[in-house]
């Protein structure tokens, strides 16, 4: 609290991102998440390199081996095609129809809530109350009736999942952007003569970054849940391209006869939403300082 | 207020508008400030006082320029303020302001030199220019440059964090200062140190202040006039002393009446008003005071009271001062 | 002449410690003083000082993980610190009872008043709903909160601030606690509220008999309710007498800066002349007196050993090892 002992040398604090990323490369939970979500976007990435097989090419003779087999570390699928190869190359569309929707709407609800929340009044009203229209369906109904009218494909599930990711952003920026707007600081730069761009750049961006950030790591889970499921009913990716939700069904009927094989799409889509969520968790408590 | 006025404030109103509560509820007002007129001499530090929902600081940020009066004019040096983006840009310039809050008032993600750079540069000085203002205004409000710029306000204390605040709001080189109960959140040694400097810097500086502050005797030590304000209204204006030394109005009386004494042999026996302020949306009518006065009379509910002198350049509204009015009292307060 | 009858409230040699990141912040060091039954202390400081912490030590209510609390503390025959979750809740309200600053820690927003009032006078003093609505009714009278019998029925947010301030009040005292706490009670009011709410507790405090601690920043406010003070600093105790001797003849060097940077009428225009610096970091502490850094009269052996208290007057100690009347 007191400065009366410290040596008088200028001392550069820590800034605030250089204490969060502190204080969340302490935290194993968050950091073993990242690892595993980097291993995964990296293994997506360099899948035609690592990949054994073609993804599209089976064999009739070797359909459903379980896992474990030589040759087939993960198994094979039901028209014979190697589930490891498959995986790996699901995971590009996977985590595609996961992750671009969320950062699109992150560009468009962020800008739209601080908007909202810094102008207030009747512009407020009009963003807030159109978002709460679109609050009043669950999103998983709204993801298929909007992806249905579109038709299925995977720029139009991008699409239908951009839609309804935009307004719980909205909301988060808005209220976040609101709050900051009343503290002092804010009338502090205006009284300073500032403009509101300036103010809004320099002093809210700065300031909702944060819980922006949270909430869209958070978010990264839903989607590649909600992407996976649009495929899974048919939605998104069309067969034969690998795709984790399109995978998962294929291999329904295989439940009983492979389970290990049919659940592991599953797994996979698992372990990345969780992963997304823990890493959300340790992103907030390392940001909960003052 | 001998000296010339830098700060002319005439017939300055303001009032709120609350959301409506339903549909076919008329939306309640909050009369905030209504009909204020002061005037600061060049130099000279002027003390609003009073309770809260009094109007302290809607006055200040209608003084700031943040927020537009409905009615009344402010003119610095003679010229009223041009209400343009522009015209408003280049009279912040000239008066700036203290808040309350230490913490809510600095960026948490700025070093305090960024914040205190952060005026210049929007002004349009160069970055290592605006940095070699910010360092220069640190070292005078106490602060060591080497040890202070480049941390964050979190890192500081309150009364450290004020500094910073006291230092952004004199980067601009304004002539007026604004302190909206600026010391009261510090401790006592603290807030002393603060005023110290307060007063060092004014005189340096050549600036004028107006001080905000529930506490009386803070106000009394740093003002040459006084503004006391009552529910969004003036209820007595006058030199410091002269107000101090007679107090006119009831509520004025009050207020002083209910500063604890620092004599134990002297304590204070009765309480001088009862009850809460009330609250100023829809305040009473008539005179807003009478609902707490004691010596309140029929004409204090109905009619406004005019403000009337009573020594030289000392104005109080209340009924009893109007001969006229058709108080009992009136005429011998 | 008199035999010795035990004080009401025995506090010897309190320590507390809170753990965290930055360390261990010692935030009360060595804290002892005595309270008879019916007399009112005064808890001088300003923020960090102490005074707050070592008020909740009294009630037990710090983080128990956090908080590391040595000393002794008896209180109407209990000792405080080895009481069992039982006897601690029936202490609690019960022989002391709390106000705060914030009428919004100790009101409970989805109960009414009356309720609220009714259902701790049942858990203290187990007798039937109806007495203890009626005694709920007869405390907002004591408190002079307008209209009582209708006020029963609000929820704390329904009432002023003021009126919200006599309501914790009327909650604190409904047990006939012998001993109250008060940290801050007026701080956030208007001054003419506050010193209706001081006057108030002052009379309350004679007609029950009761003895308070009154926790506050304000020499004003102590010098109005006190019948004793104590100024705390960095933890310690540096001056403690009755309120009188405390106030027009102060001993310690921090009791007289605080009183000289406190500005009253007679300071008008002239430099005050305060206290230079600021205090200390609680989780740096160095070793002799606290105040040394700040202090014009100290010399190498303030630095070296922290002085204890030693009386002046009858019932008037401080700690200096150089101060001079």
């Amino acid at each position: 609290m007191t400065l009366a002992f410290d040596p008088p040398v200028a001392r550069a604090s820590l800034g605030y991102w250089a204490g969060v990323s502190r204080r969340l490369r302490r935290d194993t939970v968050s950091m073993v998440c990242l690892v595993v979500l980097l291993l995964i976007i990296a293994a997506a990435i360099c899948a035609p390199l690592i990949a054994p097989y073609d993804p599209s090419v089976g064999s009739v003779v070797r359909r459903l081996r379980p896992v474990g087999t030589p040759g087939h570390l993960l198994g094979t699928d039901d028209l014979g095609r190697d589930m490891l190869t498959r995986l790996l190359y699901g995971a590009r569309l996977s985590l595609i129809m996961g992750i671009v929707p969320v950062c699109i709407a992150l560009v468009i609800g962020g800008s739209l809530g601080m908007l909202a929340g810094f102008v207030g009044g009747r512009v407020n009203t009009v963003v807030m109350r159109t978002a709460d229209v679109f609050f009043a369906f669950p999103s998983v109904l709204l993801a298929i009736a909007i992806a249905g009218i579109l038709g299925a494909g995977v720029v139009n599930s991008i699409v239908a999942l951009t839609i309804v990711l935009i307004p719980p952003l909205v909301r988060v920026s808005e209220s976040a952007t609101a709050q900051v707007s009343a503290l002092d600081f804010v009338e502090a730069a205006r009284a300073s003569g500032a403009r509101d761009t300036t103010i809004l750049r320099v002093h809210v961006l700065s300031n909702i970054l944060g819980p922006v950030l949270v909430y869209t790591t958070s978010l990264f889970s839903v989607a590649v849940i909600l992407a996976s499921g649009l495929s899974f009913i048919g939605l998104g990716a069309k067969p034969p391209t690998p795709e984790w939700g399109l995978m998962l069904n294929n291999l329904r009927n295989a439940i009983y006869s492979q389970p290990l094989v049919a659940a592991l799409p599953g797994v996979l889509i698992f372990v990345v939403s969780l992963s997304f969520n823990l890493l959300a968790d340790g992103l907030r408590s390392a940001m909960d300082v003052r | 207020m001998s000296a010339r006025p830098i700060l002319s404030v005439e017939g300055l109103s303001k009032q709120f508008v609350l959301r409506s509560e339903g549909f076919g509820v008329p939306p309640r007002t909050v009369q905030a400030v209504s009909n204020v007129s002061l005037d600061l001499g060049e130099g000279h530090t002027l003390g609003i006082v009073g309770e809260s929902g009094c109007g302290k600081s809607t006055t200040a940020r209608l003084l700031m320029g943040l927020i537009r009066p409905d009615a009344g004019s402010i003119r610095l040096d003679g010229r009223e303020i041009d209400r343009s983006a522009r015209g408003l840009t280049e009279f912040r310039r000239y008066v700036q302001m203290v808040f309350q809050d230490s913490s809510a008032s600095l960026n948490p993600r700025l070093t305090i030199e960024a914040s205190v750079m952060f005026g210049p540069m929007v002004h349009g000085v160069a970055r290592p220019a605006a940095r070699a203002i910010a360092h220069r205004l640190l070292d005078r409000v106490g602060l060591e440059p080497m040890r202070f710029a480049g941390r964050y306000p979190h890192e500081l204390s309150g009364g450290q964090r004020q500094r910073v605040n006291i230092a952004r709001a004199l980067a601009l080189e304004p002539r007026i200062v604004i302190f909206d109960e600026a010391v009261s959140a510090l401790d006592k040694s603290i807030e002393a140190q603060v005023l110290n400097l307060l007063l060092d810097l004014k005189a340096d500086l050549k600036l004028s202040y107006i001080f905000i502050s529930h506490d009386l005797n803070v106000v009394r030590y740093i003002s040459d006039d006084v503004l006391v304000m009552y529910l969004g209204e003036v209820v007595e204006y006058g030199p410091a002393a002269s107000i101090y030394a007679r107090p006119t109005h009831p509520y004025t009386r009050a207020l002083l009446a209910s500063m604890p004494s620092l004599d134990p042999d002297r304590r204070t026996t009765a309480p001088p008003i009862t009850g809460d302020p009330p609250s100023p949306i829809e305040p009473p009518p008539g005179c807003r005071f009478h609902t707490r006065c004691a010596l309140a009379d029929e004409v204090c509910r109905s009619a406004k009271p005019a403000s009337s002198s009573c020594g030289a350049q000392h104005f109080v509204s209340c009924h009893m001062l109007d001969p006229r009015s058709g108080h009992r009292q009136a005429g011998q307060p | 002449m008199s035999e010795r009858v035990a004080p009401l409230l025995d506090v010897r040699d309190l320590n507390v410690a809170f753990s965290g990141e930055r360390g261990t912040v010692h935030a009360v060091n060595g804290v002892s003083f005595q309270l008879e039954a019916g007399r009112v202390l005064g808890l001088l400081g300003e923020s960090g000082s102490g005074k707050s912490v070592t008020m909740r030590a009294l009630l037990r209510i710090l983080p128990e993980n956090r908080a590391r609390i040595s000393g002794s503390i008896h209180c109407n025959g209990r000792d405080v610190l080895a009481l069992n979750r039982r006897d601690l809740n029936s202490f609690r309200g019960g022989d002391v009872a709390m106000i705060f600053q914030d009428p919004g820690v100790a009101l409970d927003p989805v109960f009414t008043i009356g309720n609220q009032i009714a259902d701790t006078v049942i858990r203290h003093k187990g007798v039937s709903r109806q007495v203890a609505r009626a005694r709920a009714l007869e405390m907002l009278d004591l408190v002079r909160i307008p209209s009582a019998r209708r006020r029963l029925d609000n929820y704390p947010h329904e009432l002023s601030g003021d009126m919200r301030q006599r309501a914790m009040i009327a909650l604190a005292l409904s047990c006939s606690p012998r001993l109250l706490l008060a940290d801050e009670p007026t701080t956030a009011l208007d001054a003419t509220v506050q010193i209706q709410v001081i006057l108030l507790l002052r009379e309350l405090q004679k007609d029950l008999g009761m003895a308070a601690i009154f926790v506050t920043h304000d020499v004003g406010v102590a010098a109005e309710i006190s019948d004793d003070i104590a100024v705390m600093y960095a933890g310690r105790i540096v001056e403690l007498g009755p309120a009188r001797d405390v106030i027009k003849r102060p001993r310690h060097p921090y009791t007289r800066g605080l009183l000289a940077s406190t500005i009253h009428a007679e300071s008008h225009g002239a430099r005050i002349a305060g206290i230079p610096g600021s205090p200390p970091d609680l989780a740096r502490l160095q070793e002799g007196c606290a105040f040394a850094p700040r202090c014009t009269l100290a010399g190498p052996e303030c630095r070296l050993k922290g002085p204890e208290l030693a009386q002046d007057s009858p019932g008037h100690h401080f700690a200096c090892f150089r101060s001079m009347p």
